[in-house]
């Protein structure tokens, strides 16, 4: 129980600051992701052939390729590649991206990939006459996303959606190799100083726990509220 | 691009792609058998034992990879009966390690995968089995496995997949699979992309034979 006290004698202020950074970076991830699936569903679905190749090079790259790689690539490349951005500007000073951005980059570009599959199958499935009903009816092309399109899409795909959170939660694991204090680079520390590795590790996996356990009790809240009208809801 | 720097990491990674796909096929191989068992306590009538592989699954689908690997790499040396017991000549080796941890992750998906497949099955051929006067241990051995492993067929294919990226985190416990080799080049070379090149391309090789293998089998195994 000390170990766990908050203050200078334990790490419980360190580790519940470590579990608020791995859902910071969880989120920010996630809304990297949609932007990314923002930009790539429209290319899947696009009839140009060209656009279709891009579109699924880079679910298929990203999907099959493991999550550490990914994140090695932007933790080692990423500093330098925007310093050969910025010298094309005349800029020459060394540039440090902090590990925050890294991570919450490397795991938003996966997690749009799972979330572009996802949106492509919600918006596939949604019946072609509530387009042309939208069409019918005078509605714009905004009009029609928004209040049409968009929440049927969402109700068919907040249950995907839930598993590709699930998996960007779990990823965020990941980028302490970069060095970011989230949970499992905290439990490291604490291990390393502690000799106490089994504890803080189990603490770690059950603080995992909680998060998914509490966020699916939310998705499941919010999978109610889109289902209006459907399955007796 | 540095064509040099691919043409050179290109072997050196081919070799420790093996250590990938070994880790891979052990942890597959020992996680179906554990899928299987927790599936089997999943559609079994009792309750408590029911309870206990839903738990078995919900801990380790609801944590990261890298914790589990932890737990059993640098958790558990520091039990001292473990240390004393005949498990830590399995239990100090880093190889192992990386195998229990996968085995128990795969075993956990490959639990829930089986379990839709088992409960999924149409009642009806199991009671056409029962009504040939088939005993239940055959009914279940020669009726229902081989339908549910045709039903979990595409599911198991993204699993591997999965699982083969999951075998990354081996580099993480000091084993020099892909990944550890491509970290260890890129960080003596500072040419990540290059080697991203060359061992996503590898990564992806493969992800597309077990594709290929699974959709075989699909076909194989067909009904029609």
């Amino acid at each position: 129980m000390e170990l766990i006290a908050f203050g200078k004698t334990g790490w419980g202020d360190e580790l519940l600051i470590a579990t608020l950074m791995t859902l910071a970076v969880s989120v920010t991830a996630m809304i990297i992701g949609f932007i990314f699936a923002l930009i790539f569903t429209p290319l899947k679905l696009s009839k140009n052939k060209l656009l279709n190749i891009i579109a699924n090079f880079y679910t298929t790259v990203i999907r099959g390729v493991p999550e550490l790689l990914v994140i090695y690539l932007f933790f080692f490349g990423g500093s330098g590649a925007i310093m050969y951005v910025a010298s094309i500007f005349g800029y020459n000073e060394y540039i440090e991206i902090n590990a925050f951005l890294t991570g919450a980059f490397s795991i938003g570009i996966i997690s749009g990939a799972y979330s572009t599959e996802v949106f492509r199958g919600a918006l596939q499935s949604i019946d072609k006459g509530q387009f042309e009903a939208s069409n019918v009816l005078g509605f714009n092309k905004l009009i029609r996303f928004y209040k049409i399109i968009l929440p049927q899409m969402l109700r068919l795909a907040i249950p995907n959606l839930s598993n590709v959170w699930q998996i960007t939660l779990k990823d965020t694991s990941l980028i302490s190799v970069t060095g970011l204090v989230e949970i499992m680079r905290q439990s490291y520390i604490a291990a390393g100083s502690t000799r106490d590795p089994l504890f803080f590790y189990t603490l770690a996996a059950v603080l995992y726990l909680m998060l998914t356990f509490l966020s699916m009790k939310l998705i499941n809240k919010m999978e109610i509220k889109y289902s209006k009208g459907f399955n007796g809801y | 691009m540095d064509i040099d720097l691919l043409l050179n990491s290109f072997p050196k990674l081919i070799v420790a792609s093996i250590i990938t796909l070994k880790l891979l096929s052990a942890s597959l191989v020992i996680g179906l058998f554990i899928g299987l068992f927790f599936a089997i306590l999943r559609v079994n009538n009792n309750l408590v034992l029911g309870k206990f592989a839903y738990g078995y699954s919900y801990i380790f689908r609801g944590t990261p990879l890298l914790v589990q690997i932890f737990i059993i790499y640098y958790g558990f040396g520091q039990v001292e009966f473990i240390r004393d017991s005949i498990f830590w000549v399995i239990l100090k080796e880093p190889y192992w390690c990386a195998i229990i941890a996968f085995a128990l992750n795969t075993g956990a998906y490959t639990s829930e995968i089986l379990r839709s497949a088992f409960q999924t099955i149409n009642p009806g051929l199991i009671e056409a089995g029962k009504s040939l006067g088939i005993n239940n241990k055959i009914i279940f051995y020669k009726i229902q496995i081989p339908i549910a492993i045709r039903q979990s067929l595409p599911a198991y294919g993204n699993e591997i997949i999965l699982m083969l990226k999951g075998t990354s985190l081996a580099s993480t416990v000091t084993l020099m699979d892909l990944t550890g080799v491509a970290k260890y080049i890129i960080s003596t070379t500072f040419k990540p992309i290059e080697v991203f090149v060359v061992a996503g391309s590898i990564y992806l090789f493969i992800t597309f034979i077990i594709h290929n293998l699974i959709k075989f089998f699909e076909k194989k195994y067909s009904f029609e």
